[in-house]
């Protein structure tokens, strides 16, 4: 699995830090997503899977 | 030829009783992505209710959330048509596009995950010095005046760093903010004008006495006159934060103690193990039977939603609470599930760039607040029947008056 987050689109909710916050961190000036881990280790999957449905803006796209 | 035949109904909907649904959402869902209703005001506009449309309208940046235009739907019957109609100076370049996103992400960062769980000790403190007062004054208590509405009030005027002996003030704008129908015009305007005169007062004060709060950070933002933030953007922040801030959770809280206890297998279930209050709340979330008219957006060019064409120029009004209860999305919506894979999926907080900002907050209020009811008060039940809850009418948040529990 590879993980791309788009900045721009991103509302800052953190629900995917929320689902995963080993895979997902929040820029500390704006609440904005960040990556931790582009490829996310197998037992996350599912967690990062369901942060990505989450998302409010669809900031998250997954390749797998 | 079918209009004539076929009236417009009113909205919102009746309910067969408040912690149950109009039985339209169900109707429309399953026949009518856009069904017409008609506003107090008298205007029609087109209501979504099935998930995936919902989630669509409020992230496409073609549906506007500025209805104070030629053509705009308004809600409310007062003159000016209701608060999603009114004209806010200050507010105009942040209401949407770059402008708003400027906006945004100034305040995101003072609600981020790790913010706000810092903070749910010290709302946890706040929330048991609540109850034991509660607890002092004896069985039954009104919840409203207990907890629902301090709680809340002390925890967004602690941020803002703000004094919380105004609740009850806060509380009444907020209300005649929001009104449908059961506030006049001029009632509007003066509690517009004291409102505003309020958060005026209150960006002085951080001005000449900053303090280690986010009006005072957001006060020295807006004095650099870099371009972040104005000082009318500023004062109508302040205002927003302080409605925003209160008005949903304090709602909320009552909602979902009377969804628990009216049926009270789900609080008893809380009681019994505690690592069902993060689901119980989402479940509440989710399941929020009187959530109010829900938000309207102007549609700005032609399109569709679920299949049916949309003109420009139309209204939609998007019913969060309906959408959350689509079995397309969630199997069984009206069963209470808090082990429900996907509740925390719910559209109650919004989708897109306009998501709720403090949705983080919330959900750590609601936690604390189930986690002590759950903890102090295992006996806690409601003095009345569901059916004689009384529902906020006339007033576009929804929500119950007041809530007396025994325990």
């Amino acid at each position: 699995m590879k993980i791309t987050v788009d900045q721009e689109a991103c509302c800052g909710s953190g629900l995917c830090v929320l689902r995963a916050d080993q895979v997902f961190d929040q820029r500390e000036e704006d609440g904005v997503v960040m990556l931790l881990e582009e490829a996310p280790s197998p037992e996350d999957f599912e967690e990062v899977r369901a942060a990505a449905a989450g998302c409010p803006t669809g900031a998250i796209r997954l390749a797998e | 030829m079918t209009d004539e035949a076929t009236p417009i109904p009113d909205y919102p909907f009746a309910q067969p009783h408040v912690l149950e649904p109009p039985q339209e959402w169900a109707e429309n869902r399953a026949k009518c992505p856009v069904a017409h209703v008609r506003m107090p005001s008298g205007d029609v506009v087109g209501l979504l209710t099935g998930y995936d449309e919902v989630r669509t309208l409020l992230a496409d940046p073609r549906f506007s959330r500025n209805l104070a235009r030629e053509g705009g739907a308004r809600l409310s019957n007062t003159e000016d048509g209701g608060m999603f109609s009114r004209r806010n100076p200050g507010a105009t370049d942040i209401q949407e596009g770059p402008g708003h996103q400027r906006w945004r992400r100034l305040l995101s960062r003072a609600f981020t995950v790790k913010k706000m769980e810092a903070w749910r000790q010290r709302i946890q403190g706040m929330a048991d010095e609540l109850v034991d007062a509660m607890m002092a004054g004896g069985s039954p208590a009104d919840l409203r005046t207990a907890l629902a509405l301090p709680l809340p009030v002390q925890v967004i005027c602690a941020l803002l760093g703000a004094p919380s002996e105004d609740q009850e003030k806060f509380a009444y704008w907020s209300e005649v903010a929001l009104t449908l129908t059961k506030y006049t015009q001029e009632e509007v305007d003066t509690a517009q004008q004291a409102f505003l005169d309020y958060a005026s007062d209150l960006v002085e004060q951080k001005r000449a006495h900053p303090g280690d709060d986010l009006l005072s950070e957001l006060t020295l933002i807006s004095d650099s006159e870099d371009g972040r933030l104005s000082h009318d953007e500023l004062v109508s922040t302040a205002r927003g934060l302080l409605l925003a801030g209160h008005e949903t959770t304090s709602n909320m809280i009552l909602k979902m103690t009377a969804l628990l206890l009216a049926e009270r297998e789900r609080y008893e279930a809380v009681v019994a193990d505690p690592e069902l209050i993060r689901g119980t709340v989402e479940e509440s979330l989710r399941m929020d039977p009187l959530a109010g008219v829900g938000i309207p957006r102007f549609i700005t060019e032609d399109t569709e939603v679920g299949g049916v064409p949309v003109g420009a120029g139309s209204n939609l009004l998007v019913n969060m609470a309906a959408a959350n209860r689509d079995a397309r999305k969630f199997p069984e919506p009206d069963r209470f599930d808090p082990l429900r894979e996907n509740n925390s999926q719910h559209v109650t907080f919004g989708a897109g760039p306009h998501f709720c900002v403090g949705q983080t907050l919330a959900r750590v209020e609601l936690q604390v607040v189930l986690g002590t009811f759950a903890r102090r008060l295992p006996g806690l039940r409601l003095r009345d029947k569901p059916e004689e809850l009384r529902p906020r009418d006339g007033v576009a948040a929804g929500g119950l008056q007041e809530l007396w529990v025994t325990w």
